[in-house]
């Protein structure tokens, strides 16, 4: 490459860190309508991947926010299981719906505080381990309350939030069957609050500094274990959003629920564009690295290519990502 | 220029178990002074900094801030009294911008309701004013550090030391990690402190910086006051020969 060359490209990257990734939904989109023009981009297929993605995104959401701490956390998956649970022994119990409602978000909230307390207070090398041993003991403490078997049926009001249709037909006139998920309304919502809770507080501010430099947060009076406590919290406390979500679309809390759903979060994450060395990544990121997981799930169902085959595309975009950010920092990181 | 004391040490001694790391070691320094701090390896420059921040607490002696004695529990204390550290090692988060380094821990915000939000335009603002005033040129505000060169890094962490008025700061080796071309523009900006009535007292074992902005050097030898002169009476030669605890 000559300098020339390589000036343009440099000049390049930060346009591309910003627009590159919805550049990719777009070519998406259109390589599927092409491919599927009367299925892909039909009211119907469209609402079932928002659906799809609501209670994922949650989970994405909360491991985002960890990682931009330069953390991880592994037991987001277990969490959802384990309030998913608590919501339908509640449930089962007998308890009105608005208190089972707020039964799997306060589940969450304790798990990621137990997370928070464990990584700061216990002074685990790594939040890899703390989450790693939570992500065990989540999941068998949700089997040891279920009993290791599927709890069905849970109220209406339960199950609008993840299931229920704001219908269209005061636009659309009489009869249409167009509708708008109403987890896609609530995902909106919180991805707008938790833009503005990251962009536009102190506290936002203060956990892209600690992914920074900890050691710059802590010179700056920042209460650094405060912040990842309440990090690993709002993680836990979105898991078990995500867990109330699916509780409304399977109408079942059942001992796989959420397996293995941390790795994909953690991987819209990185498609996303944050950076696992922390620090670094937007909010908008983390929403088209789960549009973008969500579409390519849905393209490749929809022309009947092997789930085997969706797992090396998954895997091969996410070091695709991670080598960008690789190139970001080599070009743009003067030393 | 004026003779206020604004920071005085007295008789201050440290011990860490049976170590003695500074033993009777006294330290004054006046308005708009520059104050060179010398000495080798485990002379007790480090100890007796972080004592005068408030890190450490002396095992005996005083510190007195514009003639009050106060006692230092934390480096909150003595940031609030007008104390501010530049470390060696910088603590600026390099993935922010200029402004956002300046300002953390310390943002300017509007409360709308019952929440603080960021007050983004007004950090912007009092940032562009901070780095005119001290003369500090950088392409815009919101340029990340970590694109910023090893001199204008130093520029924004003393920019950031000094952003809530400082009365007096102190620098760990300023010019240490610095390109040749970039000393001087760090030392410059020490003197635009100084012009500023700012007392800066910079650690460092280069006799370049101590001698073309120091207006006094003392040299701290085994823990202990070894010698002092103001710039003008002494040399190169005397200053290195104290360092290594030589005294005609």
């Amino acid at each position: 490459m000559d300098k020339n060359q390589e000036s343009t490209f440099v000049k390049l990257i930060p346009f591309f860190e910003k627009y590159g990734i919805l550049l990719l939904i777009l070519i998406m989109v259109t390589v599927l309508h092409i491919l599927q023009p009367d299925v892909f981009l039909s009211w119907r297929n469209i609402t079932n991947v928002f659906k799809q993605v609501s209670w994922q995104s949650m989970l994405a959401l909360g491991v985002f926010m960890v990682i931009v701490t330069a953390g991880i956390d592994l037991s987001v998956g277990s969490i959802i299981m384990l309030s998913l649970m608590g919501l339908a022994i509640a449930s089962k119990a007998g308890m009105p719906w608005y208190v089972v409602m707020l039964v799997a978000p306060a589940v969450g909230f304790l798990c990621g505080l137990f997370n928070g307390i464990g990584i700061t207070l216990l002074k685990m090398p790594h939040p890899f381990i703390m989450t790693l041993g939570t992500l065990y003991i989540f999941r068998g403490v949700g089997n040891l309350i279920s009993g290791g078997v599927p709890i069905t049926g849970f109220a209406d009001e339960i199950r609008v939030i993840g299931n229920g249709k704001i219908k269209l037909e005061s636009i659309l006139g009489e009869g249409s069957r167009e509708y708008i998920p109403t987890s896609l309304i609530l995902m909106i919502v919180i991805f707008f609050i938790f833009w503005v809770f990251l962009n536009h507080t102190r506290i936002g501010k203060w956990i892209y500094a600690i992914g920074g430099n900890p050691g710059a947060a802590r010179a700056a009076g920042i209460n650094v274990n405060r912040i990842l406590i309440i990090v690993y919290t709002l993680c836990g406390f979105l898991a078990g959003i995500g867990g109330l979500i699916l509780a409304g679309r399977t109408n079942s809390a059942y001992p796989n629920a959420g397996l293995q759903s941390e790795l994909d979060a953690i991987a819209a994450v990185i498609i996303g564009g944050a950076s696992f060395f922390g620090g670094r990544g937007t909010v908008l990121g983390v929403f088209a690295g789960v549009m973008i997981m969500g579409i390519l799930r849905n393209g490749l169902n929809l022309m009947n290519v092997s789930v085997f085959w969706q797992q090396v595309l998954i895997g091969s975009i996410i070091i695709i990502a991670v080598y960008i950010d690789v190139l970001r920092r080599e070009f743009s990181t003067r030393k | 220029m004026s003779e206020e004391i604004v920071l005085e040490a007295k008789s201050i001694s440290k011990f860490f178990g049976k170590i003695t790391a500074l033993s009777d070691v006294n330290l004054q320094i006046t308005k708009g002074e520059v104050l060179g701090v010398v000495g080798d390896n485990g002379a007790g420059k480090s100890t007796l900094m972080k004592v005068l921040s408030g890190l450490y607490k002396p095992s005996e002696g005083s510190l007195f801030f514009e003639g009050n004695k106060v006692n230092l529990n934390s480096p909150r204390d003595s940031q609030n009294l007008g104390l501010e550290m530049v470390y060696q090692d910088l603590a600026l988060a390099g993935n922010l911008p200029i402004g956002d380094n300046i300002f953390l821990g310390r943002e300017p915000v509007k409360k709308m309701g019952p929440f603080n939000f960021l007050d983004h335009k007004k950090r912007k603002q009092l940032t562009e004013e901070h780095l005119a005033k001290l003369k500090i040129n950088v392409k815009s505000a919101d340029q990340k550090v970590e694109e910023l060169s090893g001199g204008q890094r130093q520029a924004v962490a003393i920019a950031r030391a000094t952003a809530f008025d400082a009365k007096i700061v102190i620098m760990d080796e300023p010019t240490a990690a610095l390109a040749v071309k970039e000393v001087g523009k760090v030392l410059d900006l020490i003197l635009n402190l100084k012009n500023l009535g700012v007392s800066v007292i910079v650690i460092s074992h280069r006799m370049d910086d101590i001698f073309s902005v120091c207006d006094r050097v003392m040299a701290l030898f085994q823990g202990t006051n070894f010698a002092e002169s103001t710039l003008k009476n002494t040399s190169r030669d005397e200053v290195i020969g104290w360092i290594m605890g030589k005294k005609d």
